[in-house]
């Protein structure tokens, strides 16, 4: 007897076929770093790192973009370093194969993934955001990557869950700002925190491109958060572990120096960092020493995304709750 | 050949060698080579150029007490200008690209800010020493009340090394290595003060 059976729905039929693709193709140049290894992955962008064609995600702001060139060599990652330039020669050998994410703490499905599993399940889209850092200065970067919501979801986050907490890689090996002595100072491994509706905000991702490629190592390679509308610290990179917590996190920052950063770091222009005004920014990679002058921009409350987020923080004094 | 004339032939290459720092940083200004972010590039490079002039200064006499050679005294009045003349491009630098000469937030960050409180302190303190540098003003000032007025370059050093420590948000390696060079600079006075004092003491006990 012939027993036939209906074939199972393929991906390719579920999900638009653009982003199937796109994701066929980060899956495929994963699994091709696992096999020919490291060294595909290493040393920056070479063609095989395109992601592409993506799907446009939601809030893309028109500004220009600022240089990949910028983006890619004016980076803070105290683990690598801790001048601008230092993260992209530091990490040129960082391993981010293999990868494993843990997501535990206050969730019904606590899980180890590797890193091509826990990304699998997700479209991956283009989300074009503002980066406004904490030392006053600001880019426009075309990120790669999937909602934090779907994420969280999926995971079911029990009652507990108040905070989600993220952890970056210790590996003092690799990251030579991690050594004890001869380090960059902060107390690791790196740990940022969102309130559970922060975390679940359709702006909030996790990114792993940007440019329609894989992310660079300096730019937190394999996996990074990128929260828009919070200082560039808070947009986690290379993690690790997604903890959801009851308490607030102390999150590297705080601990470092708690009267200058605070939990939220939302972006204020009214509240200045004790050491600098939040007042004003500048563009990366806008013109010569003499554009400086007339290209000071106006920080916009919570980087411009006012409309989308001012509302998780009624009522709130975020004067008091920097 | 005299030291006198080592001195005075020795003179303009020191005074050449001052001017390659500004030179380099006149021809990335030209060549719009300042980096991914320009105002950072130049308030660091300058600011940097400072803190190195004020310890090249302050190393002047260790240096010709341990070389054993005098006259390298005459060299020391062309180095701590050549400090000033950088931290008056770390001032322009500041008020001028980054501020573009908004008085209102400048007065706002030189009274809330105590890292650049501290900086603009000693940039005001460096003041009366430039212009006290002529031989007329040490004639004028006498040297005991030239040399009291001009000790003040000390408290500038500690000042200067401070204003870095407090710039800086974690990473704080490099402002140390400028407080090291700085403790043994002042370190080796006070040592060579409290040996001089000492030696002085022994012929008058009994």
């Amino acid at each position: 007897m012939l027993i036939k059976r209906a074939p199972d729905v393929t991906p390719s039929e579920i999900t638009d076929e653009k982003v199937y693709r796109a994701r066929r193709r980060f899956l495929q140049f994963s699994a091709a770093g696992l096999i020919l290894g490291p060294n595909l992955l290493v040393g920056g962008a070479a063609a095989a790192d395109k992601l592409g064609p993506l799907k446009k995600g939601p809030y893309a702001t028109d500004e220009k973009l600022t240089p990949y060139r910028d983006v890619t060599n004016y980076n803070n990652f105290y683990e690598f370093g801790s001048d601008k330039k230092d993260p992209a020669a530091n990490a040129k050998n960082f391993r981010t194969r293999p990868w494993t994410v843990t997501i535990d703490g206050a969730v019904k499905r606590p899980a180890a993934y590797q890193l091509e599993d826990f990304i699998k399940p997700y479209a991956l889209e283009e989300r074009i955001y503002r980066l406004r850092c904490v030392e006053a200065w600001s880019m426009v970067i075309p990120w790669v990557g999937f909602s934090l919501a779907e994420v969280i979801k999926k995971v079911e986050p029990t009652s507990q869950a108040k905070y989600v907490e993220f952890t970056t890689l210790l590996d003092p090996t690799q990251m030579p700002g991690q050594r004890p002595l001869l380090g960059t100072g902060l107390d690791w491994p790196y740990v940022e925190g969102l309130r559970l509706d922060e975390a679940m905000h359709p702006l909030t991702i996790l990114a792993v491109g940007l440019y329609g490629e894989v992310l660079p190592n300096q730019n937190g390679a394999p996996l990074r958060l990128v929260v828009p509308w919070k200082y560039g610290f808070k947009s986690i990179k290379s993690i690790v572990r997604i903890r959801f917590v009851e308490k607030q996190p102390v999150t590297a920052w705080m601990q470092a120096n708690p009267s200058e950063y605070g939990f939220y770091s939302n972006v204020n222009p009214q509240v200045d960092h004790p050491r600098w005004s939040q007042a004003y920014e500048r563009r990366i990679g806008e013109g010569s020493l003499l554009a400086q002058l007339t290209n000071k921009r106006k920080t916009l409350p919570f980087n411009g995304y006012a409309e989308q987020v001012a509302h998780l923080y009624a009522g709130m004094d975020l004067r008091k709750y920097f | 050949m005299s030291p006198e004339r080592i001195v005075a032939i020795a003179k303009p290459f020191v005074f050449a060698a001052c001017l390659i720092p500004f030179a380099l940083l006149a021809r990335k200004v030209l060549n719009d080579d300042l980096g991914a972010n320009p105002v950072e590039t130049l308030n660091r490079y300058t600011g940097d150029w400072t803190l190195r002039f004020l310890l090249i200064t302050l190393a002047v006499t260790p240096l010709r007490q341990l070389a054993g050679w005098p006259y390298l005294v005459r060299f020391r009045r062309m180095l701590g200008l050549f400090a000033f003349f950088y931290v008056c491009l770390h001032f322009l630098s500041w008020s001028w690209i980054d501020k573009v000469f908004d008085w209102d937030e400048i007065v706002k960050d030189v009274i809330k800010r105590p890292f650049i409180t501290l900086g603009f302190t000693c940039f005001v303190l460096l003041m009366p020493l430039a212009a006290t540098s002529t031989n007329a003003m040490v004639r004028r000032l006498g040297g005991r009340r030239w040399r009291a007025l001009h000790r003040l370059v000390y408290a500038i050093g500690i000042g200067g090394v401070v204003h870095y420590l407090w710039l800086v948000k974690s990473d704080i390696r490099e402002p140390l290595v400028y407080a090291a060079i700085l403790v043994f600079l002042l370190g080796y006075r006070v040592w060579h003060y409290l040996r001089r004092r000492v030696a002085a003491a022994v012929p008058a006990s009994p």
